[in-house]
């Protein structure tokens, strides 16, 4: 079914401003907005002049060849770098004096690259800490046991169980975090990620260390996390199997600018991001 | 069995360990079979007890290195002297428990505001910041007490610098400490104090704030990004452990007729840091049962005399091999495991009750 569905594509329209976002997006206003946006780390200018719009329920895709700048954008847009040029606005909040906790209040959640787990706690408690700021009680309801502590935490351990099912791992709630399978504990950033309530996914190489098989349970299972939760998502990957299956939009970056966007077909015979992808194969050969 | 029944066993045991070992304790006090320097460390064990739980809060459960541990007890041990000497000696109080519980209250607040004091400007800072700014503070709060005076006159207090002719009663005497302390700790405040401890520390960790201290020492950048302010939780970990701090330095400082600053160098603060290693980090049961070892150790050790610290040390070393040597690791699993076993074949029935996770 969902097969069925990756191979419809989307309609792509262009907003006024020019940015190109899916058709059914177009009566609501964008999820994020980047202009210009770049950092530079000693003369070295790491990500340059990126612009990007995204639909409130888009799947986009930043690919590149390693060092061009993906996990940099990433950082720029959860502020955990500071940008030195250029703004980003969240659901048309601008960033510019938020840090990376106001970032996550604003609806911002993500994965990461080398994967960052709780990973001496549980499973579900990796989840739980993703509700952290979904299903809140203070310090001394916590110490004191006073009645909200038990109402609270067992809406959290409903709520960490119903996400957990997502990817069927709800059986795996009391596992220590750190101990699970490389997918798994993939899956379980993803899951985390979602426990924040977010408007937008950021998925920094989500399929990396995943089987076929798995990979194409994940195409799977973001599509469905993206009709179900109603939100955006902007991933990394170098599987070019997902990118192309599930992204609607694509752009692609090479040392730190974009050198194409569009939708997949657009961007598979594309002549530059050809020579850019088989120009660093040839390098490899070598 | 699950995570959550998990806990609560070792929360309980951990209790149990502390109630038996109290227990215990009394009936040796009231069948004579104690002798007169264990009784004399009763007090004593307790206060390590509660550091080494308090440490472990921000060691082992947080994540921080702090160097300056007894620096805290100290602040709690003169805060406490003066508060009960000034109830005493100004306000005319006789009633002793009062005392002890005011003493105490004021010992755990004034260490916990010179908490914040440090972690304010510190835990705003990335790295191991910590552990330099709390060595020196322990070193500098035993400075200054060594310069402090203290006197009760009428129902006033007089503080003063470097000025040893105060007038009244001397409570606090500079660099002879604090002088002629009702002592008025007692065994059962300790047994108090260290459940107050552990019922603190064991329902934090259990908690939605202790999930996020812990989330801020596993990856610190992953909390920041599900939305944890990680310097709230790094400063409240450090705080609650300061206010413990403070409260044992109190109930210490009340256990003896005169104390001086000395007594919280930084070895003892080195000293506690041993108790939470060897309980293995993070882990307060262990820093319980450490704690409590290594403070009766060198007095059962009284009769190798010449020979007692070259003992310590060994027992030392030959405990962190034991405990991080992954051979005898798991030797101690498999018995364990074995032990468990065994237990299980008993009661067969175990199994199916376990269905009610409580
Ligand atoms: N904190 C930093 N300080 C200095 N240079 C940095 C920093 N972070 C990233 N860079 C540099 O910026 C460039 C882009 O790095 P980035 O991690 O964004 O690449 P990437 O596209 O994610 O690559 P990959 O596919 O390998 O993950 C690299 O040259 C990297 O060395
Ligand atoms: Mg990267």
């Amino acid at each position: 079914m969902n097969e069925d569905k990756r191979r419809q594509r989307t309609k792509m329209v262009t907003y006024p401003s020019g940015a190109v976002i899916p058709e059914r997006d177009l009566g609501k206003s964008p999820v994020l907005e980047c202009s210009h946006l770049g950092i530079e780390f000693g003369g070295l200018k790491a990500v340059e002049d990126f612009n990007l719009v995204l639909g409130r329920t888009e799947i986009a895709g930043l690919i590149g060849p390693n060092g061009a700048g993906k996990t940099t954008i990433f950082n720029l847009l959860t502020k955990v770098y500071q940008p030195t040029h250029g703004s980003v606005l969240i659901d048309g909040l601008d960033t510019q004096s938020m840090t990376v906790v106001d970032v996550s209040k604003a609806g911002v959640a993500r994965t990461f690259q080398n994967i960052r787990l709780f990973g001496n706690m549980s499973v579900e408690d990796n989840v739980r800490i993703g509700l952290h700021n979904q299903i809140k009680y203070d310090m001394f309801t916590g110490i004191f046991r006073l009645p909200r502590y038990f109402s609270r935490e067992k809406q959290q351990h409903e709520k960490a169980m119903e996400l957990l099912d997502i990817f069927n791992m709800a059986d795996l709630a009391d596992a220590k975090a750190g101990s699970l399978p490389y997918g798994a504990q993939r899956r379980l950033e993803i899951v985390r990620a979602l426990a924040t309530n977010p408007k937008l996914l950021l998925l920094d190489e989500p399929a990396a260390g995943m089987n076929p098989h798995e990979t194409e349970e994940l195409m799977d299972n973001i599509l469905r996390i993206r009709d179900s939760f109603q939100i955006a998502v902007l991933l990394i990957e170098h599987d070019m199997n997902l990118v192309m299956g599930i992204c609607e939009g694509i752009c692609v970056l090479n040392f730190g600018r974009v050198i194409a966007k569009g939708t997949p077909e657009e961007i598979q015979s594309n002549p530059v991001v050809i020579e850019a992808y088989l120009g660093k194969k040839k390098e490899a050969g070598q | 069995m699950n995570a959550k029944k998990k806990r609560l066993i070792y929360n309980l045991s951990t209790y149990a360990i502390v109630v038996i070992a109290f227990a215990w304790c009394q009936f040796l006090l009231n069948n004579g079979g104690m002798t007169r320097s264990l009784k004399g460390q009763l007090v004593p064990i307790c206060c390590w007890v509660i550091m080494a739980v308090s440490l472990n809060l921000v060691v082992g459960i947080s994540g921080e290195l702090s160097l300056g541990h007894a620096g805290f007890m100290s602040v709690g041990a003169f805060t406490g002297i003066i508060l009960s000497g000034w109830l005493q000696n100004g306000m005319g109080m006789a009633d002793e428990t009062l005392r002890l519980v005011i003493a105490i209250a004021g010992g755990g607040l004034l260490a916990g505001i010179a908490g914040v004091m440090i972690g304010i400007p510190v835990l705003r800072l990335r790295g191991d910041y910590l552990a330099i700014v709390t060595l020196a503070f322990g070193e500098i709060i035993r400075n200054v007490m060594n310069c402090l005076y203290v006197s009760v006159e009428g129902r006033g207090l007089h503080i003063d610098f470097l000025n040893p002719s105060l007038p009244g009663k001397l409570l606090l005497n500079g660099p002879n400490g604090a002088v002629s302390v009702s002592k008025i700790s007692t065994f059962t405040a300790g047994f108090i104090l260290v459940m107050l401890s552990l019922f603190v520390v064991l329902n934090l960790t259990n908690s939605r704030s202790g999930r996020a201290i812990m989330a801020v020492r596993d990856a610190r950048i992953a909390a920041e990004s599900v939305g944890i302010n990680t310097t709230k939780y790094r400063m409240m970990a450090f705080v609650i452990s300061a206010v413990l701090a403070g409260m044992a330095g109190a109930l210490y400082g009340l256990n003896y007729s005169t104390l001086v600053a000395g007594k919280f160098k930084f070895d003892q603060s080195i000293n506690v840091l041993v108790f939470v290693v060897l309980g293995g980090i993070g882990n307060t049961m262990g820093a319980v049962v450490a704690a409590a070892a290594l403070t009766i150790l060198p007095e059962l050790l009284r009769e190798f005399s010449t020979y007692r610290m070259l003992v310590y040390a060994i027992v030392l070393i030959v405990v962190m091999l034991a405990t991080n040597n992954p051979l005898l690791k798991q030797w101690f699993s498999n018995m364990t495991n074995r032990a468990r076993g065994l237990v299980r074949r008993d009661k067969p029935a175990a199994d199916g009750e376990g269905g009610n996770p409580a």
